[in-house]
């Protein structure tokens, strides 16, 4: 049985960056549908109703803030941002308004397709309704029903807020999260203006679980934009 | 040496220089005369109106029509311009407006009597200079000019008429002239002019004048007059032949050497020395002696000057030297110059003199073996100042009296000493006495000290005692010996004295400027040379200096001495100067009413500036020994100026030099880093293409992986420039967050995870660290470079350790690496831009990440620095201040959540 090849819209005006994405995804089973501006990408999305779109920020004739925004006005397609470096506020704003998740050029085929995995489980999980209480990843266990938390086999004891911190990132297992997203999740929508409070408490949940907090495997830090709990 | 028939090429490019300078000058017309009233104002008149139908625009700059009815009309219809009225003493006088004329600036403006002397307070003294100006700045100029106002004529044309004419005008300016119209009638028409009225005759000379308006007379002056054009005529014809390569009929390698004094008579000789080297077609010299026997007074001094100055303006060069011996110095300057004839005044005193002291002339001859002679009449004319009789200098009345003192003292020991010794003896004494006064006071209290000494002994030690008569006859011979002894002692003692001052004057003027040498030696730049030149006129001349420099504003700047910007009419001045290199002021013959002297500094035949110097009075200013001094600071004071600013101008160069080679080795090392990693990517590209079907899956690995790695090679270095132009533009913003340190290494680590493969990372980083404001991007950047820097120089296996500590209020982290280390003396340097290690060539990079770290770290307010580490390697270490305390924390209860039945962990950090 061949499952349908998945769909996902490309909205990149630069050739090469398409001729790279395409010889990256195609092989790997992807159905790509290109588009060079925004108003084709959004027309493509609405006639071909993709599983995962990769919208570039830097379009020639509209802005991809403003594809996301749109976009999301009527779909809840996930949303992967390509974007150059040193242009955090750029992708903050395109998370916040509704992107999935990112991608600094240059990145790599295995950093893509780890993204696009994803993005597409958390879509399945979401269309399927079903929230797997259990979530775990190399030494980390997490059971959301019961509230438990284990490293290695042994049990780790958080606080309330660390728990909850952590079970917001688990629900977003392998996607970035803005800090805005964390803060307003975990301490409501007045803490967004006091991103130390995320600072100090991942750095707490850093030193409880991961085994060099400086370098840490599990809670990554995603400078200027958020954090990330890895999924695979 | 140039063939026969062929010119010249010096005096051929002499000629190309004076023709394009000409080209630019106006033409100066001359309506020359032999006498006043032949016509000259009227026929120039009637030249510019002439000039005026054809189109040329004229002005009547000043034209003297003595009221006379046909020459007014011819003015009429001419612009006139408005004179300037000058009051002097108490009358107002109407003089040619200099400035407006310039103003105006017409194509011909007509100005008479070139001879004129302007009204104190102009620019100039004489109109001829005002005419010079405005040639200059192109404007061509009709003038006026009669016979005896040519200056080597003047005498002359005194001798012929009787009459001497004080306004003067240059033989240089006659000669230069574009054109000269001779305006001649005869004798008999002018005389029947004179009686007719016609002629102008000013009422206070109408006595001078009638003596002047002879028939001899004028015959003689028409004849002076034709034969002077004539002679112009000639040297025209002379330059014709020079161009055009016809040879001279007789060239001549003569030069004249005129001995002068500071007697008037000596401007006749000036004169003649003139129309001898002119029709010799020869160089001359004009050389004073001044003996160290007989020292010259102040008014002898001035009018020296006054004849040195003529004879400069006449076209000869002049010199100044001081010697025993005159007539031996003469024949040896003489020779030293390749003299070839000697032009001596005829001698003015008695024959006696030349027999007691000897003739300098006779000497000048007898010493003269191939040198010609000529000895020239110096009779004294009539209408001169007498010269002043040499005044001695005063002696104070004190040395009078110690010289009787003297005496006295001699006589009161020989008074006591007169039982032992000889009468003979005693003459001997008062002989000593004479000695001692002489040397001490001079020549004229040593001339009473004699009279003084024998009357004494003739009244205390000749019998009979106590008289003034004497017994024995033979006592009178020798008191003559006496007489004469003493005497001559005094002219030495005189003399010597004379010539000790002279040559302590010659060694001042040495050492000043020996001093000045040293002092402008010593100084850095321009500011401290003209402290040097203005101390060292202000200790030598006692006189208050300051140097001018022009400035970027075209103003001029004071650089010592006075204060900072000169005022309005000193600028005026020392622009003059400075435009004309010629010196102006007190005692000049430009702006005499000036403050000060102003002398250009002058290098290279260009002014560089000016040096202001306040003189207490003209006459010290004309003294030709003291302009000669500092005519000669001034030159050594130019000298030094050209040297600082060449000095500063080679300084520049070196650094643009320096700039263009740094940025040529940087270009081509930037270069060769690019070109490297492409060419890599190139090669492995192109064989993945090409070569696909041959390629084990392998060896297509390795080279897909190099091209992965040259990419990332080229991106750090591309990043790496980008930062330092941000950096370097300015632009580099620091966007402060309170941040976690822990955080920013980690985002560091993962980011060189593949980079760093080949070394293990030990990390120290304590767990209870405040947060610390600073940019995280700007940060994490800083320590990629660091960490990058340490995988590069680490070797293969060795461990990079990263730490971060609390440390006096800063936050310190800590890259340390077992790598070389840095050499001892290159911990700065290192943070250089484009800095490579000497050692590690082969090490790539471009040198800019510790720069960029460098920057990062200033813009936070903190610092970089790199530290040795004990058993090898280096520390790095960054520090950043601390900001005070992080905002606090919201209090959460503190519930186990757990549901764990395990034990609490506490949650005490590890």
């Amino acid at each position: 049985m061949t499952e349908p090849r998945p769909v996902v819209l490309l909205i990149e005006d630069e050739p090469q960056m398409r001729r790279f994405l395409r010889a990256a995804l195609e092989p790997h089973g992807y159905h790509l549908v290109e588009a060079e501006t925004a108003r084709e990408g959004m027309g493509q999305a609405a006639a071909h109703n993709p599983e995962v779109v990769l919208l570039d920020l830097g379009l020639p004739d509209l802005d991809g803030l403003e594809v996301t925004r749109r976009i999301r006005e009527w779909s809840l397609v996930p949303i992967i941002v390509l974007s150059a470096r040193g242009q955090e506020s750029d992708k903050v704003a395109a998370l916040d308004a509704g992107a999935d998740d990112y991608l600094t050029k240059p990145f790599t085929v295995p950093e893509l397709l780890a993204r696009m995995r994803v993005a597409l489980r958390h879509a399945a999980q979401r269309d399927g309704g079903s929230d797997e209480p259990a979530f775990a990843v190399g030494d980390l266990q997490v059971d959301l029903a019961l509230r438990q938390v284990s490293m290695r086999g042994e049990a780790v004891h958080l606080t309330p807020t660390e728990y909850k911190l952590l079970a917001v990132m688990v629900r977003h297992a392998g996607r970035v999260l803005t800090h805005r997203q964390l803060l307003k999740e975990v301490w409501g929508i007045n803490a967004i203006q006091h991103p130390h409070y995320l600072r100090v408490y991942m750095g707490q949940l850093r030193q409880k679980l991961e085994r060099e907090p400086a370098r840490p495997e599990y809670l990554l830090t995603e400078l200027g934009v958020g954090y990330r709990l890895r999924a695979e | 040496m140039t063939a026969p028939g062929r010119p010249d090429p010096d005096a051929l490019l002499a000629r190309v220089v004076e023709e394009e300078s000409r080209a630019r000058r106006g033409r100066l017309k001359l309506f020359f005369g032999a006498a006043p009233g032949v016509g000259k104002t009227y026929t120039m008149l009637e030249a510019a109106r002439a000039a005026k139908a054809e189109g040329v625009d004229v002005v009547a700059g000043v034209v003297e029509t003595h009221r006379r009815a046909e020459t007014q009309r011819l003015l009429d219809g001419l612009e006139v311009l408005p004179r300037r009225t000058v009051e002097y003493h108490g009358t107002t006088l109407a003089e040619f407006d200099l400035d407006g004329a310039l103003a105006r600036r017409p194509g011909l403006i007509l100005v008479d009597e070139l001879a004129h002397t302007n009204a104190p307070g102009s620019r100039h003294a004489k109109r001829w200079q005002d005419v010079e100006e405005l040639l200059g700045a192109g404007i061509s100029v009709y003038t006026t000019l009669n016979v005896q106002h040519i200056e080597s004529l003047n005498d002359v044309v005194a001798q012929i008429t009787g009459v001497v004419v004080r306004e003067t005008v240059p033989d240089a300016v006659f000669e230069r002239a574009d054109e000269v119209e001779l305006v001649d009638i005869s004798a008999e028409v002018l005389l029947e002019r004179l009686r007719e009225g016609k002629v102008y005759v000013p009422e206070q000379a109408a006595r001078a004048l009638e003596q002047f308006f002879r028939e001899g007379n004028l015959i003689a002056l028409r004849e002076l007059a034709l034969r002077r054009t004539a002679e112009r005529v000639e040297a025209q014809m002379q330059g014709y032949r020079a161009a055009h390569g016809i040879d001279r009929t007789w060239p001549t390698a003569e030069r004249l050497l005129v001995c002068i004094g500071p007697n008037p008579a000596s401007a006749r000789l000036i004169r003649s020395g003139r129309r001898m080297a002119a029709a010799l077609h020869a160089d001359w010299i004009v050389l004073h002696v001044e003996s160290s026997r007989q020292r010259l007074s102040a008014s002898d001094r001035d009018a020296l000057g006054v004849n040195l100055r003529l004879a400069e303006q006449l076209g000869a060069r002049t010199a100044t030297i001081s010697a025993d011996d005159v007539a031996a110095e003469i024949l040896s300057y003489a020779r030293s110059q390749n003299v070839s004839r000697i032009l001596a005044g005829k001698p003015t005193h008695g024959r006696w003199r030349d027999r007691l002291v000897g003739s300098l002339l006779d000497r000048l001859i007898r010493g003269s073996r191939e040198l010609d002679v000529y000895v020239i009449t110096g009779e004294v004319d009539e209408g001169r100042p007498a010269a002043a009789r040499r005044e001695p200098p005063p002696v104070p009345a004190g040395a009078f009296l110690r010289t009787a003192a003297v005496v006295a003292a001699a006589g009161a020991l020989g008074l006591g000493l007169r039982s032992w010794v000889n009468v003979t003896d005693i003459a001997m004494l008062f002989l000593l006495a004479v000695m001692v006064s002489a040397a001490w006071d001079g020549a004229r209290p040593a001339i009473l000290a004699s009279v003084l000494a024998i009357a004494l002994f003739d009244f205390v030690f000749v019998p009979p005692y106590y008289t003034f008569a004497v017994a024995d006859a033979s006592y009178v011979v020798t008191f003559m010996v006496m007489l004469v002894v003493a005497l001559s002692i005094s002219r030495l003692a005189a003399r010597i004295r004379g010539q000790a001052d002279a040559a302590r004057e010659r060694e001042q003027h040495t050492a000043a400027l020996y001093a000045l040498s040293r002092r402008l030696a010593d100084a850095r730049n321009a500011s401290d040379l003209a402290e040097a030149v203005s101390g060292q006129v202000h200790e030598t001349f006692d006189a208050p200096a300051t140097v001018l420099l022009p400035d970027d504003a075209g103003g001029f700047a004071a650089l010592a001495g006075g204060p900072a910007t000169p005022g309005a009419a000193a600028q005026g001045v020392a622009r003059w100067v400075l435009e004309h290199g010629q010196p102006a002021g007190i005692g000049t013959d430009t702006l005499p009413g000036a403050d000060a002297l102003y002398l250009p500094i002058t290098s290279s035949g260009h002014a560089l500036g000016v040096l202001r110097v306040e003189c207490r009075d003209a006459r010290w200013a004309r003294d030709p020994i003291e302009r000669q001094l500092l005519e000669a600071i001034a030159d050594q004071a130019g000298i030094a100026f050209e040297r600082a600013a060449l000095a500063a101008r080679s300084e520049q160069e070196q650094m643009a030099t320096q700039a263009e080679r740094l940025r040529t080795s940087l270009l081509s090392s930037l270069s060769h880093d690019l070109r490297t990693p492409l060419a890599g990517i190139e090669g492995a590209a192109s064989a993945l293409k090409d070569g696909a079907e041959g390629l084990s899956p392998d060896a297509r690995a390795v080279l897909a992986q190099t091209i992965l790695e040259e990419a990332r090679r080229m991106m750090r270095l591309v990043s790496n420039l980008l930062e330092m132009v941000r950096v370097e533009s300015g632009a580099l913003q620091v966007q402060q967050e309170w941040q976690s340190v822990e955080e920013v290494i980690g985002v560091a680590l993962l980011r060189l995870e593949e980079r760093l493969r080949a070394h293990p990372i030990h990390t120290e980083v304590p767990a209870d660290l405040p947060l610390v404001p600073m940019d995280g991007l700007l940060v994490e950047q800083a320590l990629v470079n660091l960490l990058e820097n340490a995988a590069k120089y680490s070797p293969e296996g060795a461990t990079i350790e990263v730490t971060a500590a609390l440390d006096a209020g800063q936050l310190v982290i800590g890259i340390a690496d077992r790598g070389p280390g840095v050499s001892p003396g290159e911990e700065e340097r290192i943070f250089e831009k484009f800095y490579r290690s000497t050692v590690y060539e082969q090490v790539g990079g471009a040198g800019l990440g510790l720069t960029i770290v460098r920057a990062i770290a200033l813009a936070h307010g903190g610092r970089v620095w790199v530290e040795a580490r004990a058993g090898g390697g280096s520390v790095f270490r960054l520090a950043l201040p601390l900001g005070g305390t992080p905002p606090s924390l919201p209090v959460e209860d503190d519930d186990a959540d757990d549901a764990s039945p395990q034990p609490e962990r506490s949650r005490a950090q590890s």
